[in-house]
């Protein structure tokens, strides 16, 4: 982490001067640092922070009763970042009613993120500008709240009935049409519903409405050990096992004060570069698709499954899934193999390079792509987009470069920017990401040390808690963990990055023709499952 | 156009010949695969994906299916975006219970004769998910199911295999 208390102190001292009771501690979620501040000081937090600059990250909430009966007491917290620095501001609040002030006035990358919270916890969050449910739909009722200790679990639930109620916003007037996508969709895709409202074919409004994937991730984590937390975190999202496991595990170790060989660091990067290049070549192939230019989509789906086949064959899966464990990598790579990444990127790099010299020709696909589904670098910017959607409009973050983890420290990483905000820039992003992606896999195997790809898993004790940052192909991932006792898990909250880029949807498909709404979707790309939990 | 062709002819086809690695032959699985379609099927098998709750796993080795190495077309198998001309449901899980409703109502959709097969290890027995305030586990809690592909993902050629023994177990008529 680059020196926190320089960009900290500021937000410290702004905050003590508009009055709020703020404790500073340092170590309790190292290398991260923590404040500890009152409930009144809630808002406080977010005003000083949003002042001086700081990203919102994240918010959850930890019910920390071990007697189910006792009265409930929460940790609510909520993370911001700059420059690199990341902070985690801590409130305690109890009650059967808690109540706290809404963080979405100030940041509005914050509305689902809190109304996923009262839903699962029943924590209120005042003056929120939308009261409406978010994950909640018909499985559980309002008054109850499946985080909280105290939740009783049904032997036998009715089925499910849909979800009728939900109050989505409507536009009236003459020549507005409603369309309704969803749940199940028409390709071989995630479930989610979006609500179009268009005057003939320009989309006037999209909202969506997802959690329908909704699996209770958070809850059955609780209990679990290490090693099966690690095989939970890798389907939050199966296309980003390797990240998302990377981020569980970093978090868990972290809270177990746990260093691994460097040689496990090298191979986790390798395996999460590899899931990186394989998911933009799946999607720059998708993003042809989807523009009816089948050539296209045709070469990148095979790019895509030569690599996957090469992860087979050196990983032991096609995705990599469980490749990652605590302590570090569960396979050692031969160094037979080593001679195959290094001609695989190599041929890989070339072939993009000469298809894209063909691609770029065409004014019918340039044509599809550029000047469509713009978000604006404000919009990125408020909404705290990750990865390749914020990269495109102008926000740069990225873990790797600015809260450098092991390898990445000792790594030179290119983070690509684009200013235009449309599916051309987040497609040009893509491309160079996969560049740079090839140049540290060529980095990593230059430079793999010897030694062990793994350390033994030793479980921290009760209360020791831990918060993992890895940057994942859809962008940064944030993981926290608290260990209960016996070394298991107590609290489990993986952030994907999708959160902040499905909210950019929204806004960028205004005044798009509903034709390209499957190209701006499929150039953003949201995880549902990952951000569905 | 010139650089297109160029690379057509160049990349050549791919579509798989011959084994993979370990696996049999992907021809042979694809060859009993159209003449059961044919048999059975008229030579055209339509299936409906349906996502109920997956981590999105099951749906990129679906989508593979397409790709040019199993190219899965050319045995008749066609995926369709309604189940109202489907004749088979690949259906993965678990099955949320927020997806629960949609799932018998696509199920519903479907004309009979219709086959479903659950596919990867939520699909088949609820997986790392199992049941919950939130998950009905595997999709045989939900609606009739015919076959199972186990997997986390199952892979493509897996995929194929399973489809396969589906349709064979079904009565020829």
């Amino acid at each position: 982490m680059k020196s926190a208390p320089d960009v900290l102190q500021p937000l410290l001292s702004h905050l003590l001067a508009s009055g709020a009771q703020a404790r500073h501690l340092s170590d309790q979620l190292a290398p991260v640092s923590m404040i500890l501040v009152e409930a009144d000081a809630w808002l406080g937090v977010a005003r000083s922070a949003h002042a001086l600059d700081f990203r919102w990250v994240g918010v959850w909430a930890d019910d920390l009763r071990t007697d189910p009966t006792s009265a409930a007491t929460f940790h609510v917290n909520a993370c911001f970042e700059k420059t690199g620095a990341y902070l985690v501001a801590r409130t305690t609040i109890s009650g059967d009613h808690p109540a706290l002030a809404s963080h979405t006035p100030v940041y509005a990358g914050a509305d689902r993120p809190e109304r996923h919270v009262h839903d699962l916890l029943g924590i209120v969050f005042q003056n929120h500008p939308d009261t409406r449910r978010w994950c909640r739909h018909q499985a559980w009722s309002a008054d109850q709240f499946p985080l909280r200790r105290d939740f009783i679990q049904a032997d036998a639930i009715a089925p499910t009935p849909a979800d009728h109620s939900y109050n989505f916003l409507l536009a009236q007037g003459t020549g507005v049409d409603e369309i309704p996508v969803g749940p199940v969709h028409a390709g071989i895709i995630e479930p989610g519903h979006f609500r179009f409202q268009a005057v003939g074919e320009t989309v006037l409004r999209l909202e969506e409405r997802l959690a329908y994937t909704h699996k209770g991730i958070e809850k059955i984590a609780q209990g679990r050990d290490a090693a099966g937390l690690a095989r939970l975190a890798g389907r939050v999202s199966g296309d980003s096992t390797v990240a998302h496991t990377w981020a569980a595990c970093q978090a868990m170790e972290r809270a177990a004060g746990l260093e691994l060989p460097k040689r496990a660091y090298h191979l986790r990067a390798l395996l999460c570069e590899r899931e990186r290049i394989a998911n933009h070549l799946g999607d720059m192939g998708a993003m042809l698709n989807d523009i009816g230019f089948a050539f296209g989509a045709m070469q990148f789906s095979r790019l895509r499954e030569i690599w996957q086949r090469m992860s087979h064959d050196v990983f032991g899966h096609r995705f990599m899934m469980d490749c990652i464990v605590p302590g570090g990598v569960a396979h050692d790579l031969e160094p037979r193999f080593e001679a195959s990444l290094r001609v695989q990127a190599d041929a890989v790099r070339e072939q993009i390079k000469r298809l894209m010299a063909i691609i770029n020709d065409l004014p019918s696909v340039t044509d599809r792509v550029r000047g469509a589904g713009i978000l604006q670098p404000e919009h990125a910017r408020a909404l705290g987009c990750l990865g390749y959607v914020g990269r495109a409009s102008g926000h740069s973050v990225d873990v790797r470069r600015d809260a450098p983890y092991a390898p990445y420290d000792q790594l030179e990483v290119a983070v690509p920017l684009h200013h235009y905000g449309d599916v051309n820039a987040r497609a040009r992003v893509r491309l160079e990401e996969m560049a740079a992606s090839f140049d540290l896999i060529e980095a990593l195997l230059d430079d793999l040390p010897a030694g062990a790809h793994n350390t033994p898993w030793v479980a921290p004790t009760a209360e020791c808690e831990g918060l993992g940052l890895v940057e994942g192909w859809r962008g940064e991932i944030m993981t926290y963990v608290r260990f209960g006792a016996d070394g298991r898990l107590a609290c489990f909250f993986p952030r994907d990055p999708s959160w902040t880029t499905w909210p950019a949807l929204e806004l960028l498909i205004h005044d798009n023709i509903v034709p390209d709404f499957p190209v701006c979707n499929k150039s953003v790309n949201g995880s549902y499952s990952g951000a569905d939990l | 156009m010139l650089r297109i062709l160029g690379k057509i002819q160049r990349i050549g086809i791919l579509t798989e010949p011959v084994a993979v690695s370990d696996e049999p032959a992907l021809t042979e699985v694809g060859e009993q695969l159209r003449q059961h379609i044919g048999a059975r099927f008229h030579g055209s098998l339509a299936i409906r994906e349906v996502d109920a709750g997956s981590c999105n796993g099951c749906e990129l080795e679906i989508q593979m299916l397409g790709n040019p190495y199993y190219s899965i077309e050319r045995f008749g198998v066609h995926f369709v975006a309604s189940p109202r001309f489907a004749d088979m449901l690949l259906v993965t899980g678990p099955v949320s219970r927020h997806m629960e409703e949609a799932l018998r109502r696509t199920y519903a959709a479907t004309p009979e004769p219709r086959l479903v097969i659950a596919v990867g290890d939520c699909g088949a027995c609820g997986g790392e998910f199992g049941v919950s305030y939130a998950s009905c586990g595997a999709v045989s809690n939900v609606i009739p199911v015919d076959a199972v592909i186990p997997g986390c993902p199952p892979t493509p050629l897996a995929l194929m295999r399973g489809i396969l023994q589906a349709i064979q177990a079904r009565p020829q008529g």
